[in-house]
């Protein structure tokens, strides 16, 4: 139906243990892990007291003061990462017509990290019902509203074309690329600014996950605490971050002899309309994405050589994505390398399907699958190889990356080499 | 070629009316529903009037399961569905849950909700925060409410602003029915008229300070001074058209355009995006300026806004070229309620044949705007053209036709 390719040129990772895509990939192929005891505030009356988090000075990264003052933490994050992609892709926007460069960026939560630290000010601790707008930072309605990122990634690249934030929740870094994609595809842009954002690391987000015990609290071993399935994992461990990339059309990108990290060749999200907050075991609905995807892909499921795991490290996402690729793959999925980067780099919300992008491209780059770490203890329920501990050495030309969040969304998305892909 | 999307169900939800035969008969009538705030005492802010939705009783409407979980716009979100899928004579049951979607938009999740939660945090204790606030707050909430009540598995979204996102919601739920959903609810209901939403909005510096319903909200007018903020919204059910009327479906009519963009960064001296984003929704629709018969404007009521915005309307139309309108002054702005509304609007306008006026606005005559005040005009719609504007400069456009 759709002639159009789109293929990822550029990419800009900020993850926990390091600014930039060279500390992520470092990371990640060295199967360290970035976790660690709570240092942005004390955490001591929080039952998980574990966190990813980024060490980033938004100044080193080129922010000027006032960028800083009006920007919410995940906005410099997406900021520094855009341009990170933008210099990485070597696409020069300034021949461009503005308006055929677009911008969407996922966000989970927005600016959660500013909206607490502001509300505890103008309700003096909690204190005030009606609260106090004289005390209010001035740019307060950027972190009410968070479009606002993508009016500062816009800002910083020069994107005149349409412009979006998607929020679905923790597959928000999926969907947004997804949206991309199809701007692309339907002819409304050349080319995209795409990727997600979150900085989530804040009392009131901390709060809500210890409400449903959705975080975990292995406290006393922080460095080790983010154990996707591994049979003692009790909770994922929230993280921080983004991932940015520049998104354009194939042969545009092949004529001005760009670096193709992949093509993004397919993609799908559906609901399980069954529990804003629950799975059900048989994983049905992502598997269903995960057909979709591939479908758009014409690509067989023996063609996914790495399946990049949702991989949060709750016991329900561990045994409903574990049956979704069963579903989805019959016998191959046995067969594919399966991991999860949360392991190392935490669950950062919205923001970690467009890391897992990052890392699945990088994957491609290297044909080095990256581990799941602290995986030490086999979970009966999940019998697939999930590349424990250490990086493996593997031919990857094709990868399948997929998220599911709260409110029930399941995404899918397919990378692949373009002269590996069938799609015409 | 490409397949029409077509709309063949409402749930409104309007400061001046709850459903959708109470607000078309207050807009016709141009009676407003702004009003001073009641949800909390406004007297210590600069801003004292809002537009709220009247008479709406959750409980009348939904289980007591759902009240404990959501947000106060969440609820007024799945009731409008409800009423979208009735108008449009839907069972969700009797359909494949995967052949149908939910797209919407959102500026500020369940903000108030938020507050509530916020508060227990800093005066009681992380422990007192509730179970639901993981996600009641986050702004992807009426997208899975909305598709757990009424099992539908499908292509879904959620896409975020204040007020342009409303019609990009509804552009994106097009794109999952050309690509071959069946149905797609799409839209938006928004609310933030809490304490804390108020002191986060009032930082926009856009807030209307006048204390007199009838000239708080002025467009286009020598007197204007920003604007009063709403809630509500409305809910719309899209189909191929192919399927409606194989249904036998009542049609209002198509989301037949869609243009976006977004305004340069400051100083760069480049013109403003809401022309070209006017021009593209025009060619998306395969249309021509002359076959627009009134433009829902989006009426910023901020002097240098509606400047940009008449300038453009008058570059791609000319001087007084066609009726423009602000039903909106009715209800003051819904962010990304507001446009979703406008589209029901333009919709009942095309079924109808009756333009609703931009109240009490005397239009200032450098603007060189058609703009329809007084009395609502009695003209025949067939296409009509609604504007979106998201502060930082978003801008969107879409044609609905007949």
């Amino acid at each position: 139906m759709n002639a159009r390719r789109v293929v990822i040129t550029g990419v800009g990772v900020i993850a926990p243990g390091g600014v930039g895509t060279k500390n992520f990939w470092n990371l990640l192929s060295e199967g360290r892990t970035a976790t660690r005891g709570i240092t942005f505030f004390d955490p001591s009356s929080f039952r998980s007291r574990v966190a990813a988090e980024v060490d980033f000075d938004p100044e080193e990264h080129g922010l000027s003061p006032q960028e800083i003052r009006r920007m919410d933490r995940a906005a410099q994050l997406a900021v520094v990462s855009a341009r990170e992609a933008l210099a990485d892709s070597g696409l020069d926007l300034s021949g461009a017509d503005p308006y055929r460069v677009g911008v969407s960026i996922g966000s989970a939560v927005g600016a959660t990290m500013g909206l607490d630290q502001e509300y505890r000010v103008v309700s003096d601790g909690g204190r005030l019902d009606l609260v106090d707008h004289t005390y209010a930072v001035p740019h307060l309605y950027n972190y009410l509203v968070p479009s606002s990122f993508a009016a500062e990634v816009a800002w910083a690249v020069g994107a005149e074309g349409a412009a979006t934030v998607v929020s679905t929740g923790c597959t928000s870094g999926l969907d947004s690329v997804g949206h991309a994609v199809e701007l692309i595809r339907e002819g409304s842009a050349c080319a995209m600014i795409a990727g997600a954002t979150d900085a989530p690391i804040s009392p009131i987000t901390l709060a809500c996950f210890d409400a449903i015990k959705a975080t975990t609290p292995r406290n006393d071993d922080p460095e080790h605490a983010s154990r996707p399935f591994d049979g003692t994992r009790n909770g994922f461990v929230l993280g921080e971050g983004s991932a940015v990339f520049v998104l354009e059309e194939l042969e545009g990108a092949r004529a001005r002899g760009a670096h193709i990290y992949a093509e993004i060749a397919g993609y799908a999200s559906r609901c399980n309309a069954f529990h804003m907050t629950g799975l059900r075991p048989d994983g049905a609905e992502m598997a269903e994405a995960i057909t979709v995807a591939l479908g758009e892909a014409r690509l067989n499921p023996e063609a996914v050589d790495y399946i990049n795991a949702h991989g949060s490290g709750t016991k329900q996402n561990d045994r409903h994505e574990t049956a979704a690729f069963k579903k989805s793959l019959g016998d191959h999925a046995y067969r594919t390398p399966v991991s999860s980067i949360k392991s190392m780099v935490g669950h950062s919300l919205g923001a970690i399907g467009s890391i897992e992008i990052a890392a699945s491209v990088l994957a491609m780059e290297h044909h080095v699958v990256p581990p799941t770490a602290n995986l030490h203890t086999p979970d009966p329920e999940c019998d697939l190889d999930y590349v424990p501990l250490t990086a493996r050495e593997h031919r990857t030309d094709a990868v399948l990356t997929v998220g599911s969040g709260f409110g029930g969304f399941q995404s899918a998305m397919v990378l692949a080499r373009p002269e590996r892909s069938a799609a015409a | 070629m490409t397949t029409r999307t077509v709309v063949t169900g409402l749930g409104v939800a309007a400061p001046n009316g709850l459903g959708t035969t109470d607000y078309w008969a207050a807009a016709r009538a141009g009676k407003s529903g702004i009003g001073r705030i009641t949800r909390f005492d406004p007297s210590g802010y600069p801003a004292k009037l809002a537009g709220e939705v009247p008479g709406f009783s959750a409980g009348e409407h939904l289980p007591s399961r759902l009240l404990a979980q959501t947000d106060h716009m969440t609820r007024l979100a799945l009731v409008a569905t409800d009423w979208a899928l009735a108008d449009a004579d839907v069972s969700p049951a009797d359909l494949p849950a995967y052949d149908m979607g939910v797209v919407t938009a959102s500026s500020s999740g369940g903000f108030e909700f938020g507050q509530g939660e916020l508060q227990k945090l800093w005066s009681q204790g992380s422990q007192f925060v509730s179970a639901y606030q993981s996600f009641a707050w986050f702004y992807a909430v009426n997208s899975g409410q909305i598709s757990i009540r009424n099992g539908m598995k499908g292509p879904s979204g959620v896409v975020v602003s204040d007020q342009a996102g409303g019609l990009e919601a509804l552009a994106h739920a097009r794109r999952q029915i050309r690509k071959g959903t069946r149905l797609i609810v799409s839209g938006a209901i928004d609310a933030s008229i809490c304490p804390w939403g108020w002191v986060a909005q009032l930082a926009s510096d856009r807030l209307s300070t006048s204390e007199e319903p009838d000239r708080s909200y002025l467009p286009f007018d020598a007197a204007a001074a920003g604007h009063v903020a709403g809630e509500g919204g409305a809910i719309l059910i899209l189909e191929a058209e192919e399927t409606a009327v194989r249904r036998g479906a009542r049609v209002y009519g198509e989301i037949a355009g869609y243009g976006a963009t977004f305004d340069p960064a400051p100083g760069t001296g480049r013109p403003p995006g809401l022309r070209k984003a006017i021009e593209l929704a025009l060619a998306d629709a395969g249309a021509d300026a002359a076959d627009v018969d009134v433009v829902f404007a989006d009426a910023a009521a901020v002097p240098e806004l509606d400047r940009v915005e008449a300038d453009a309307l008058s570059d791609v139309f000319g001087p007084h070229g066609v009726p423009v309108t602000a039903p909106k002054t009715m209800t003051g702005r819904l962010y990304s309620g507001a446009a979703p509304l406008d589209v029901a609007t333009a919709l009942l306008a095309v079924r109808d044949g009756v333009v609703p006026a931009t109240v009490n606005v005397s239009p200032e005559a450098s603007y060189d705007l058609d703009l329809v005040v007084g009395e609502p005009r009695l003209t025949e719609v067939r296409t009509a053209l609604v504007l979106a504007r998201g502060y930082a400069g978003f801008n969107s456009a879409m044609v609905v036709r007949a």
